[in-house]
């Protein structure tokens, strides 16, 4: 006979792995579907210092305890995969996997996080690992002695701009706006440092070099003026969005493209639930998607547990 | 050593035999960083059903790993990991930087047919 999982997560991040752990723990068959790497955004951590109960740790490390954790409760996780296919609707729901794949769920618990944003500009495919980077820490050393451009006016890009002036010689922000979002001790922090210089109101439009990155095209958007800039490497913080735009047609949404849930995690669509970065908060740290992962599957077993007593009773068991 | 499943290349000599033995060789030099897991995470998933492939990684800061960061296929390459492609034993495609499942993919495929 087909299998029909009790739930199945879409995600293997740390909200998605929380519910694994408690969805296979309470005799759930569970199975969780992850389109990246297991681990989610705590495999591009390198270290994790404020998860309660755990010292400092690797966000890879943090990763595999919570993977092998779900596993040890019977947890079915298959990581790396394409989701094609959606259809949360009726008592039985099923994910298309890499096309071909079909597997049913009496219950669903979405936790696709969020993915960093990228500029999506001329030239930034091109040079991405060749003057373009999204990590200051890991790339930083590439560029000693250089001048880098970061942009973006979050805690992510003034942080890791005072960071790569271990190595730069030149660190320029580029922001769009005439103020920073970021905390006060980070913009201050980064003011006071000799290395910083800022260019506000502009966004960048165009990449361009040989085989390394050589050169920027900066619009300063009061005025609509394009000035080139010489520069050996570009750092992009600019957020993080949702990873929430295959579900749009599926569940609601909000403006931002985050899942609206009540507070059982519980989405408009009957035994779909949230969980994590993608649902609607306003800080998105471990702790909580752990928190919310753990609602989730709970309030999943209560509405799976409760439709198999019915079907019981109405003898269709 | 990497905290990987991947096997683990520690020495040049290692990495000289290793693409000799072997006619179609991936291989991942980098770091536990965030560009890099995500390519030994693919390459985990990859190994099962690439059996005519074989996935090693390699430290970026092992000083023998100059046999990757110094080739001429990664001239210019200023993002972790180097992702170097080997068929016979000569380079025939490296990569610079994180790389999604269907990047890899499509380089496995279109250098190592079956
Ligand atoms: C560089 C960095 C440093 C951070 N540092 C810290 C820190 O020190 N402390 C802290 O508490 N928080 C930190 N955070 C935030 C924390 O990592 C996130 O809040 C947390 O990982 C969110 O968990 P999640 O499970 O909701 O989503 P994610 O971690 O984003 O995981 C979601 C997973 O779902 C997969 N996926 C996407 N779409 C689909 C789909 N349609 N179907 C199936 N799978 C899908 C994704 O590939 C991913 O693997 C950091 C984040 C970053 C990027």
């Amino acid at each position: 006979m087909e299998e029909i999982f009790d739930t199945i997560i879409l995600g293997g991040g740390p909200a998605g792995l929380s519910a694994g752990i408690y969805a296979s723990r309470g005799r759930m068959s569970t199975l969780i579907l992850n389109e990246g790497t297991v681990g989610g955004q705590m495999v591009l951590t390198h270290e994790i210092a404020n998860y309660p109960g755990v010292e400092a740790i690797n966000g890879f490390a943090l990763a595999n305890i919570m993977k092998k954790q779900a596993r040890t409760f019977g947890c079915t996780i298959k990581g790396n995969l394409r989701i094609t296919g959606y259809d949360l609707q009726g008592d039985v729901k099923t994910i298309e996997v890499n096309g071909k794949d079909i597997y049913k769920g009496r219950s669903v618990i979405l936790a696709p996080g969020g993915t960093p944003r990228t500029l999506d500009i001329p030239g930034e495919d091109k040079f991405k690992g060749r003057g373009i980077s999204y990590c200051a820490t890991c790339d930083g050393d590439f560029f000693t002695d250089k001048k880098v451009i970061v942009v973006g006016g979050g805690n992510s890009a003034l942080e890791e701009a005072v960071s790569l002036t271990k190595y730069a010689s030149e660190v320029t922000i580029v922001h769009q706006f005439d103020h920073f979002q970021a905390f006060e001790h980070a913009v201050n922090e980064a003011k006071a440092n000799p290395k910083i210089r800022f260019i506000m109101e502009s966004e960048l439009r165009e990449f361009s070099g040989d085989e390394k990155l050589r050169a920027v095209k900066i619009e300063y958007l009061p005025t609509g003026e394009i000035t080139e800039m010489e520069v050996d490497g570009v750092f992009i913080f600019v957020g993080y969005k949702p990873n929430t735009e295959p579900l749009k047609d599926h569940i609601a949404l909000n403006e931002w493209g985050e899942i609206v849930v009540d507070p059982q995690m519980r989405t408009n669509v009957e035994g779909v639930y949230a969980a994590g970065d993608c649902v609607v908060k306003r800080y998105r740290q471990v702790t909580i998607a752990v928190a919310d992962g753990t609602i989730a599957a709970l309030s999943a077993m209560e509405y799976v547990n409760s439709t198999k007593q019915l079907e019981q009773e109405a003898g269709q068991v | 050593m990497l905290q990987t499943n991947l096997k683990h290349i520690e020495s040049a000599d290692e990495h000289k035999k290793f693409i000799e033995e072997n006619e179609n060789v991936m291989i991942c030099c980098g770091r536990m960083g965030p560009m890099c897991v995500p390519v030994y995470g693919i390459m985990e998933e990859l190994e099962d059903e690439y059996t005519h492939v074989k996935f090693a990684d390699m430290e970026f800061d092992n000083p023998d790993a100059h046999v990757i960061r110094n080739a001429p296929e990664c001239a210019g390459f200023m993002g972790l990991p180097f992702t170097v492609y080997y068929k016979n034993g000569k380079i025939v495609k490296a990569t610079s930087s994180i790389q999604s499942m269907e990047e890899v993919r499509a380089i496995l495929d279109e250098h190592f047919k079956q």
